[in-house]
């Protein structure tokens, strides 16, 4: 796994969602829907921002709360897509 | 017939699911009209109990009001039950037309176009007004019925941090070559009676070249110092390009809504918004009723005042006795409790005392923010606010809570 690519996930995931006050920590595990911190309207800006990023297209039905839950099972999501 | 085994089981462990993780919504017999005080029999078969309710949208308190009760009565006389119609086929009366004249003057738009409910208004608006082409980019608190508008329109969807004005002028400048943008949010947003900052956000979409979309249907009534809503309290009366709200709160409270603002995007809602168009008219009982309501609220401030009134009461009152409650001016008063189990022990406590709140907690809420709502109203009469604070107050000393910070309770109860 590049740790470049987790990095610049994790990075997206902290700005975009938690405050700047916020005393919650995002690492490759930490469970993003089920946990609260991205529901599932919020998704959206994830799934645009790896889209732009990478240049990819991920269809619904791969964009599940299941597959965006971490940031380890984003990076499984991207591989599927040649993205390392 | 086809529904199988399979099927039922399928349904029936759905339901399981939803009682085991505690988000089974339970409904209450309400035996009497809607009001300050109001008649339940609660769990079912259990002797009728006469409570103070403080969880109705009934802003107003104009929901058994004698007057719109009387326009009701004179409406099902003078125009009848119902219309069987949509209303571009034989669904349309003189007194919808003159409802929604009403509704543009007090809402200080270009034009109004009536809906079944603020839910239809708000799954058909975006649909009609935006495409590929377009930007959504929303409140992510935005209620419900937005989500699901959006999710009906093809436009692009991009969504803020709550009223985070540094972030959707991030998401302006990200959405700069789109055709056209709509910053969507609602007014008064209903789990923590925050209002939206209108006035930043009408400047910003100045700046960038956008429109704004606004649900106001916890402020149509009562906010701002005529009750005109949230863009009045914010000093941009007149400066919102979509404006959806409801019937069913402040004003009256029975049912239907609308989209109103600019009149070339309300006439397309007239020719294409598909709630609109596969939806029966709103009937003629209601639509008299709210002309009596627009009639009232637009000639006297005083509903508005005196729900002013009781809400700063009731909120300086239980900050005294110690309540954590979110700050504000909203009838909408959160008692944040943090935790889920709390909030509902709290609430049947007080329904005990006599006292009908709802305890909140996720997914309605987010994770560890469970709180216990306070709507007020209108109709509350002092002694109804201080019976209500006298029941908070011991139900608080009870579970040890008063004077307590967030961090203290957490400590105290966990998340």
């Amino acid at each position: 796994m590049s740790e470049d690519l987790k990095k610049t996930i994790i990075d997206y995931v902290k700005k975009e969602y938690l405050e700047e006050d916020s005393e919650e920590d995002v690492d490759e595990n930490t469970p993003l829907i089920s946990s609260g911190i991205v529901d599932s309207f919020s998704m959206v800006s994830l799934k645009t921002f790896l889209e732009k990023k990478f240049d990819i297209k991920i269809p619904d039905e791969k964009a599940t709360t299941e597959a965006f839950d971490s940031v380890n099972n984003i990076i499984a999501l991207l591989t599927e897509f040649k993205v390392t | 017939m086809a529904y199988s085994n399979k099927a039922k089981d399928f349904f029936s462990a759905e339901l399981t699911g939803i009682r085991d993780a505690g988000t089974y919504k339970e409904e209450r017999y309400i035996e009497s009209p809607q009001g300050a005080m109001i008649t339940v029999e609660y769990p079912e078969g259990a002797p009728q109990k006469e409570v103070i309710n403080f969880c109705a949208n009934n802003y107003l308190g104009l929901s058994s009001h004698p007057d719109v009760i009387r326009a009701a009565e004179e409406g099902l006389q003078k125009r009848g039950y119902g219309m069987s119609s949509v209303r571009f086929i034989c669904g349309t009366q003189d007194i919808h037309n003159e409802l929604e004249k009403k509704l543009t003057a007090f809402l200080g738009t270009e034009d109004t176009v009536l809906f079944a409910s603020c839910m239809d208004a708000n799954a058909g608006v975006f649909d009609v007004a935006l495409g590929k082409e377009d930007a959504m980019i929303a409140d992510r608190l935005v209620h419900a019925s937005i989500v699901d508008g959006m999710r009906l329109c093809k436009a692009q969807l991009y969504n803020y941090k709550h009223a985070n004005m540094e972030h959707l002028e991030e998401k302006l400048k990200e959405t700069q070559e789109c055709r056209f943008r709509m910053i969507i949010t609602d007014g008064v947003f209903s789990m923590d009676g925050d209002i939206a900052p209108l006035d930043k956000i009408v400047a910003l979409a100045e700046r960038y070249d956008a429109m704004v979309m606004v649900d106001d249907s916890h402020a149509t009534g009562f906010m701002g110092k005529t009750g005109r809503g949230t863009h009045e309290h914010c000093g941009v009366f007149g400066k919102i390009d979509v404006i959806t709200t409801t019937l069913g709160k402040a004003l009256g409270g029975a049912s239907g809504g609308c989209v109103s603002g600019r009149k070339e995007i309300v006439e397309l809602c007239r020719q294409r918004a598909r709630p609109y168009l596969f939806s029966n008219t709103v009937p003629p009982v209601i639509i008299t009723a709210a002309n009596t309501v627009l009639d009232l609220i637009s000639k006297t401030t005083d509903r508005r005042d005196l729900l002013e009134k009781n809400t700063l009461y009731f909120r300086k009152k239980m900050t005294e006795a110690g309540f954590d409650i979110r700050e504000g001016v909203h009838p909408i008063v959160p008692i944040m409790l943090y935790n889920a189990k709390l909030a509902q022990d709290m609430a049947r406590d007080l329904y005990d005392e006599g006292i009908y709140v709802i305890g909140f907690s996720f997914p309605v809420v987010p994770k560890g923010q469970a709180r216990i709502r306070v709507q007020i109203s209108a109709a509350h009469e002092k002694e109804h606010l201080d019976k209500a604070i006298a029941a908070f107050t011991k139900i608080g000393g009870k579970y040890t809570i008063l004077g307590k910070s967030k961090k203290e309770i957490i400590e105290l109860y966990g998340y």
